[in-house]
């Protein structure tokens, strides 16, 4: 994928529940590739491929990113903001954000005697630059989300950016979608909402009643300076996922996963995730179940603004996606 | 409205036990001539058949309350409380179980206190209904385990505008929403009053499966939280400033649409409103939205000050408006102008 479209999918406007801007550029990317191409009640948005197996996959990565929802604007002009999805409320301060109709604010955090590190939500303010609260009336209404910059960098083989999770997912399907060969219907699902709780990929599969789910997102490392214990590294392959807290990847999923790498020469690694859920977990215990595993990209510093992925990784990712949707025979969990 | 209001605040109702309060519900449906069900989970569903969209209106019948966890050798009841702050029910007056056994939950006197204990609240854990009976023995003779415990507030009017009452959190729902069903609208209507929404949405969860709706509109008390020494953007809403709007809560986030559409109802009918200043606690909304193939949800809530509380304080207008709100959005039917 060319670098201006990568940056595109990844720096667009598109927080939990504000996802039109996101969905409309994915859309044209897709579109010219599927049978079919629709936005379903809570703005997923879906493009099928047809197939000749009767059979029906499910891919799915979210489009929402995390942000900053606008609280109340007080008489100087200050935003109060609370956390859209899981925001580290110190890690927020000192950031730039963005939001849809491209005003810039600074957060910032109230004084207090123990320094950043305690700061909690409700301590952060947005500095617009308005004067009054009239002034910032005029930019912003309560109820309208802001997002972290995006800052599109890349550094050698590696690429960071604050919404990787899961804007490089995203881009892994479009690139799917214009590869892959397969003989069974494939749903390319850019969900909503999986930052609050996996609303949309759960109502996506109950619509579309799928034999396989397999949704890509990003996973942790192990290979920072003090981080806790996890096989997952850079630049050696994306992951397959076992479990993380939303799902136990059943067994039989995660060795159809295995066994397409293996025979395609794709490297990869297996994933445990600690404290963090996708949206395998809704597609997974949808209706009366679906077999349902993951595809994961292993990135560095989750949920801040600088995360940090291998742009090899992520390669292989959508090597191996393509390598699972071309089997012809699919796991039953 | 105002009437009934009092009639339904006034009804034990605690989550798990709404009984009194559908049968009263079941009395004024029958009175207006509207069919309705109940289904396994005792959700009370009345559907008006029409053509056009699928929408749900809904409000909890069920309010926070205590229920007898069990009774100690000197006649006290031990209780489990869901939703409740420990420091608002001391020396309060409950009912107790289906005789509604009077009793009270008391505390230690403060003469009595020292000073570790003067500083500190009381678990519910620390805390007992005492009814008054000599032993465990006699206590049994009037209630068991499983009672369940209603705090026994009654209605009240203080001043012109303002209302006092226990569960208005959601009582002043369900007297909207039975005002709404006096009226047609253009659209297959579902209206849930919905059971055990403070344990965790649990009536919705099942009821949205029988409603199916596209479009959705959840009408709740919620916190309003304007004190004195509160910051202004912690009030949530403010009581007196019109029905409050939802952006976001603990189980959604407005579709734009939605949120855009309540708002604009509001300016053509000339309705005063206010947004729910707030991104968490959760309503019916978060079991809806997400169900089947998903749903399109709209929240519309009356403030009260001191929520969950025995004795809470909402305002008549902001009541009355709520239902003008709900009941413009549905006549001029923007429920076609969310999805």
């Amino acid at each position: 994928m060319d670098t201006k479209t990568l940056e595109t999918i990844l720096t667009t406007y598109g927080p939990t529940g504000h996802e039109d801007r996101i969905s409309s550029v994915l859309r044209d990317l897709v579109a010219p590739y599927a049978d079919e191409v629709y936005n379903d009640k809570l703005g997923n948005l879906i493009a099928l491929k047809r197939g000749v197996s009767g059979k029906k996959i499910m891919l799915s990565a979210h489009m929402d990113q995390i942000g900053l929802v606008v609280v109340a604007i007080d008489e100087k002009g200050f935003l109060r903001v609370a956390n859209v999805g899981g925001v580290n409320a110190p890690l927020s301060a000192g950031h730039q954000v963005v939001f849809e109709n491209g005003t810039r604010g600074a957060v910032y955090f109230e004084r207090n005697e123990k320094g950043v590190g305690e700061v909690k939500m409700n301590n952060l303010f947005v500095d617009i630059g308005a004067e009054s609260r009239e002034e910032a009336e005029q930019l912003v209404n309560v109820g309208d989300m802001c997002v972290f910059a995006g800052r599109f960098a890349l550094m050698g083989n590696r690429l960071s950016c604050s919404t990787l999770d899961d804007r490089i997912c995203c881009a892994a399907l479009v690139e799917a979608i214009q590869k892959a060969r397969s003989e069974h219907d494939v749903y390319y699902v850019f969900t909503v909402q999986e930052e609050v709780g996996l609303r949309g990929a759960g109502t996506a599969a109950y619509a579309i009643e799928p034999d396989l789910g397999i949704s890509l997102d990003v996973t942790g490392t192990g290979d920072v300076p003090e981080a806790l214990p996890m096989a997952v590294e850079l630049g050696k392959g994306p992951t397959v996922k076992v479990m993380d807290s939303s799902v136990i990847v059943p067994p039989a999923v995660r060795r159809f996963m295995e066994n397409a790498a293996a025979e395609a020469g794709i490297p990869f690694q297996r994933e445990v995730l600690r404290g963090g859920g996708t949206d395998t977990g809704a597609v997974q215990r949808t209706r009366g179940g679906v077999p349902a595993g993951c595809i994961s990209i292993g990135t560095r510093y989750i949920h801040s603004p600088v995360e940090t992925c291998d742009m090899r990784d992520y390669e292989n990712a959508v090597k191996l996606l393509c390598a699972c949707l071309e089997r012809k025979e699919l796991p039953i969990a | 409205m105002l009437g009934r209001l009092e009639q339904l605040t006034n009804i034990y109702g605690v989550s798990g036990d709404e009984g009194r309060v559908r049968k009263y519900l079941k009395g004024a449906l029958d009175d207006m001539g509207l069919a309705h069900k109940t289904d396994a989970m005792g959700n009370l569903i009345v559907h008006k058949a029409g053509k056009g969209r699928r929408v749900m209106v809904c409000a909890h019948m069920d309010e926070v309350g205590m229920i007898v966890r069990g009774v100690l050798e000197n006649g006290l009841l031990a209780y489990e409380a869901a939703g409740l702050d420990p420091r608002v029910v001391i020396s309060k007056r409950v009912a107790v179980g289906r005789d509604d056994v009077p009793g009270v939950i008391g505390a230690k006197a403060i003469h009595l206190q020292n000073r570790e204990e003067f500083k500190r609240a009381l678990a519910h854990d620390e805390l007992y209904v005492d009814i008054g009976a000599k032993d465990r023995a006699d206590a049994l003779k009037y209630v068991k385990p499983g009672d369940r415990i209603c705090f026994t507030t009654k209605f009240e009017r203080l001043g012109e505008d303002i209302v006092k009452a226990k569960a208005l959190d959601d009582r002043v729902g369900c007297a909207i929403l039975l005002e709404l069903l006096k009226n047609d609208y253009e659209c297959d209507l579902w209206a849930v009053f919905t059971v055990q929404e403070e344990l965790g949405l649990r009536g919705a969860k099942a009821a949205v499966w029988t409603a199916a709706p596209d479009v959705a509109l959840v009408l709740e008390g919620t916190t309003a939280n304007d004190m004195p020494k509160a910051k202004e953007h912690e009030y949530v809403t403010r009581m007196g400033h019109g029905p409050a709007v939802t952006f976001m809560d603990g189980g959604t986030v407005a579709r734009p649409r939605m949120f855009k559409a309540l708002q604009q109802t509001a300016k053509e009918a000339g309705i005063p409103y206010q947004f729910r200043q707030g991104s968490r606690g959760g309503t019916d909304g978060g079991a809806i939205n997400k169900a089947l193939d998903g749903c399109v949800v709209g929240g519309i809530s009356v403030g009260c000050r001191y929520i969950h509380s025995p004795a809470s304080l909402a305002s008549v207008s902001d009541i009355q408006n709520a239902y003008l709100l709900a009941h413009a959005f549905l006549q001029t039917k923007k429920f076609d102008e969310v999805l």
